[in-house]
């Protein structure tokens, strides 16, 4: 049997930080996972950028439940994707978020991204995203609008279809 | 690059049912931890519930689910048990159908409170059918070292699955 999902690297923030990025992907793998546990001052979205492009070529649903009620939301040329836009972050108590991006790394389509975001003092949510690039994506940056903590961790995993 | 997607322990529910699926021992060297469950409840309730480590105290569980004409969000801290969300009712759902869910759990074995993703549907060719999604944080910074999950009564039916997956990221 092959080895099919591998991880790709990992960080354990020491010193809190803006952003952790993910650079020299390689285009070996047919999809990505990143799986990120977020620990956060800010209380404001978490997001996510791709090949650290800033340009306005993003948009994305999110569908939300807050405990209280549910709704759906939506952005078009956007310079991110917002993973979660109805809750944002704790500093006690980590997000589990986990972003799929299926093949990656191909040159001919725009990119989706299927991304889930939990914080259960928050909201649960679900968001569909599309990158209006058909370059592969060699590098995924993910940040928030505060400052993540010591102890927010983030892994990336390549996986193969074969 | 190492094989990171393991499987810890599996099982299927043998005839006459079982009262809960309880994998035990946990070792702490994965850095996360995925179950996938295909679950058929066999008496009285669709409710499912879930404990960390034999305690069901400090967790806090926040959905959003969809049942085919209406959606709700709510907190299970106010429902006085640990939701597992839903699984199809022996007798009155759907015969021969299950539920499908995946929960993933990064960091479960950290020094942080645990946060957790559940992602579940039922279908039922009918009414009473859910799409459910559920954050889960367990405010405590002891390791899991073990996961159950059981009926809210009564035993989950023959051929019910359990899977437990540990994922080490290097």
């Amino acid at each position: 049997m092959p080895s099919t999902y591998e991880p790709i690297a990992t960080t354990t923030l020491s010193s809190t930080a803006s952003i952790i990025t993910f650079s020299s992907i390689p285009s070996t793998y047919t999809d990505l996972f990143l799986v990120v546990a977020c620990l956060d001052n800010g209380g404001g979205r978490t997001r996510l950028r791709l090949n650290g492009d800033s340009a306005t070529n993003y948009s994305r649903t999110n569908l939300v439940g807050n405990g209280s009620g549910s709704a759906s939301y939506s952005g078009t040329n956007e310079a991110q994707f917002d993973l979660s836009v109805a809750a944002g972050t704790s500093s006690t108590n980590p997000t589990a978020q986990m972003i799929s991006i299926n093949n990656y790394a191909n040159t001919t389509t725009n990119k989706t991204i299927l991304s889930r975001y939990n914080l259960a003092s928050g909201a649960v949510e679900m968001m569909t995203g599309l990158y209006r690039s058909t370059s592969a994506i060699t590098s995924v940056s993910y940040f928030t609008q505060g400052t993540m903590q010591v102890g927010t961790t983030a892994t990336l995993y390549g996986i193969k279809a074969a | 690059m190492p094989t990171t997607f393991t499987k810890i322990a599996a099982v299927t529910v043998g005839a006459g049912g079982a009262a809960s699926i309880d994998f035990t021992s946990i070792p702490s060297t994965y850095t996360d931890l995925c179950m996938k469950v295909s679950l058929r409840n066999a008496t009285s309730f669709r409710n499912v519930t879930i404990n960390f480590n034999n305690s069901s105290a400090n967790f806090t569980l926040r959905f959003l689910r969809g049942d085919g004409t209406n959606t709700f969000s709510g907190t299970y801290t106010d429902f006085g048990f640990n939701s597992f969300g839903y699984a199809p009712l022996d007798g009155t759902d759907t015969t021969n159908t299950f539920n499908n869910a995946e929960l993933y759990i990064p960091n479960y074995a950290s020094a942080n409170f645990k946060s957790s993703n559940l992602d579940l549907v039922t279908e039922n060719n009918g009414s009473t059918a859910q799409a459910y999604m559920q954050a889960g944080l367990w405010s405590q910074t002891t390791a899991i070292n073990r996961l159950t999950i059981a009926p809210f009564s009564g035993n989950f039916v023959q051929y019910s699955t359990a899977t437990l997956y540990g994922i080490k990221n290097s």
